[in-house]
């Protein structure tokens, strides 16, 4: 619906005649001063929460309360590091989420691309309806779901079972989107082809050539619900209270009577870190996997 | 829209030694298209179609937390949220928060995603910034800037307002401040990731409407103006609809900003999915709980078809202006 709108003028703007890339930035405009400092004072301010987090994790409650704010890390982090992980059985909560969020990544990723793969190159009864009726879903938001998602789990026997969370997030409209797209656009129709001349069943095809060359879609697509999955909260909170993941269990410390915030901030450091040097590392891949996501959606 | 493969003609003109693809193709190869989505149907139905029109079924019942069997209620639970003070609270505070973060996030997305779109050095490492607080999970945010927005007067942003000569605030307690915070961190959270989005729109935009338009003596700030935000459109609407939505699922930021469903002692910063969660499992209701849910889901469509329905307008006034990247525009 809102899709069709935005793809309706733009998707071969994506590509303008010649070559796009030299062109598009040999003509454009120099960067002045002023881009410079706007854009790193925003830099800045993205990493400040970040930045105080570690901060406020290296005192101790009164330090931060009491006068002036500290604005440089104190000698305190490893110790309320220690006591977060203590206090909230941080590593437990780190294991359960890397097993969701692997779990997630990897059926998302392998669902998806099939799935991507079926509804870019293939043609079968229904074809048209059934990625329309994907694609419409892409609007209604997960929270909508949760009360009755709560009741099946509970009747399943799932509730506090890492599965309810695996489960529901096992595959996405978007990532069946976004490999169609990818598909469509990386793997030329030549290459299927000679392959079927030459004798090769579907799914020969599948995985001699089509997850070779998707795999950088896939890649980005398995950091895109990576991310998406580490962070959760809403759902996880609800359906695995008693074996909480990271973020739930990061909630949860602050939930006692006289929470000591430099104990919170030493378990969001904990939670934060290992997706912050995800992003660091592949930092380009995700810029890219958003910008096409938003393009061609 | 991609083209078919459509290997089996092709090969039966070129081979004919080979037996026709047609019979070579056997059944299974000819149902594999639906092996490939089934997986996903079955479990996107399973776990996300099949709860939404669960909740419509629910809607219409007495169904409690603790257990026991539903019992049809007809319409009482419309009739019950209807009469609600606190569904009218949550309602207006979605909306209310959702203007406070909807409308400077993309404000400060477009004015990030212009200056980006220079030609510049760093240019891998702005783009990465902007994505950081992407990356941080809403559940850290939150608690770092409930941190600080401290109540405290020694926490960091009522120290900052000291600057300016304003006295410390009570963040949490009062609504507007309780609210600004809360906008504070939805902003902080996706204006670098609504910038990217935008960053690409404004790629896709021919340099020679630029060029065009330098030639006829348009300052930036026209070309700004009547070349980049025209173009920018259908992205514009694509960012507006994706964060109204999102506005009306707020919850992890207002839910741990004040540590609790109930949004404040008052409700001053109670929004809709968390008083659905609050009615789900705090009162154990789960039906009425549903009947929120329901309300939330209309609501979300007719967000989606009334910014669709003004695009529309808009882009019959100005056909122009919809294919901007039409060869000869």
């Amino acid at each position: 619906m809102t899709r069709d709108t935005d793809t309706a003028g733009r998707p071969p703007a994506a590509a303008p005649t010649g070559s796009p890339t030299r062109r598009r930035y040999r003509r454009q405009d120099q960067a002045g001063v002023g881009t410079y400092v706007a854009l790193t004072i925003t830099a800045l301010l993205f990493l400040f929460p970040l930045y105080y987090s570690i901060v406020a994790a290296s005192h101790t409650p009164s330090d931060l309360y009491d006068g002036q704010p500290p604005l440089f890390p104190g000698p305190g982090l490893f110790d309320n590091l220690a006591r977060a992980l203590d206090q909230a059985e941080l590593f437990e909560a780190l294991g359960r989420s890397l097993v969701v969020s692997g779990t997630v990544t990897a059926s998302t990723v392998f669902f998806c691309t099939i799935a991507g793969f079926a509804f870019a190159k293939l043609r079968f009864t229904g074809r048209t309806a059934l990625f329309g009726i994907a694609l419409a879903t892409l609007t209604i938001p997960p929270t909508l779901g949760i009360v009755p998602l709560y009741v099946v789990m509970s009747r399943l026997g799932l509730v506090n079972n890492l599965a309810s969370v695996i489960l529901p997030a096992a595959v996405t409209a978007f990532g069946v989107f976004f490999m169609r797209q990818y598909i469509s656009q990386a793997l030329p129709d030549e290459l299927i082809e000679a392959a079927t001349v030459d004798g090769a069943g579907l799914n020969r095809i599948l995985f001699s050539i089509v997850l070779p060359i998707a795999r950088p879609g896939m890649a980005v697509l398995g950091i895109l619900s990576f991310m998406a999955s580490w962070n959760d909260f809403l759902w996880p909170f609800i359906a695995v209270r008693n074996s909480p993941t990271i973020q739930v269990a990061v909630a949860g410390i602050g939930a006692g009577y006289t929470p000591d915030i430099a104990v919170i901030l030493a378990g969001t450091v904990i939670a934060t870190v290992p997706l912050i040097v995800v992003t660091a590392i592949f930092g380009r891949q995700i810029v890219g996997g958003i910008t096409a996501g938003a393009v061609k959606s | 829209m991609s083209v078919d493969a459509p290997p089996d003609r092709e090969a039966a003109g070129s081979r004919t030694t080979s037996p026709g693809p047609r019979q070579r193709r056997s059944l299974a190869e000819r149902f594999a298209p639906y092996g490939y989505i089934s997986p996903f149907f079955l479990l996107f139905g399973a776990f996300g179609l099949f709860p939404l029109a669960f909740t419509l079924w629910l809607s219409f019942f007495e169904f409690r937390l603790g257990g026991g069997d539903p019992q049809f209620l007809g319409l009482e639970n419309y009739v019950w949220l209807f009469g609600s003070d606190a569904f009218y609270n949550a309602l207006l505070n979605t909306l209310t928060i959702g203007l406070l973060s909807t409308v400077p996030q993309l404000c400060i997305a477009l004015a990030l995603a212009h200056q980006l779109n220079y030609s510049m050095r760093l240019r891998n490492f702005f783009r990465v910034s902007m994505i950081i607080p992407y990356a941080t999970s809403l559940v850290a945010a939150t608690l770092v800037f409930g941190s600080i927005f401290s109540n405290s007067a020694g926490g960091l942003a009522n120290v900052l307002i000291g600057l300016v000569g304003l006295d410390p605030v009570s963040w949490t307690n009062g609504k507007w401040t309780a609210q600004f915070a809360i906008a504070v961190i939805v902003t902080w959270h996706w204006a670098g990731y609504n910038a990217l989005i935008y960053l690409a729109g404004m790629q896709s935009i021919p340099q020679d409407l630029y060029e065009a338009a330098a030639i006829d003596g348009a300052s930036r700030w026209h070309q700004f103006l009547h070349v980049t935000l025209p173009g920018l459109r259908p992205t514009i609407l694509f960012t507006i609809v994706v964060s109204t939505i999102g506005a009306t699922q707020l919850f992890t930021e207002p839910f741990l900003f004040g540590n609790g469903a109930g949004g404040g002692a008052l409700g001053q910063y109670q929004v809709i999915a968390m008083y659905m969660y609050e009615v789900a499992f705090t009162f154990g209701r789960l039906g009425r709980a549903s009947a929120i849910a329901m309300v939330l889901l209309v609501l979300v469509i007719a967000l989606v078809l009334l910014n669709t329905g003004l695009a529309r307008l808009k882009m019959r006034d100005r056909p122009i202006r919809t294919t901007p990247s039409g060869g000869a525009r």
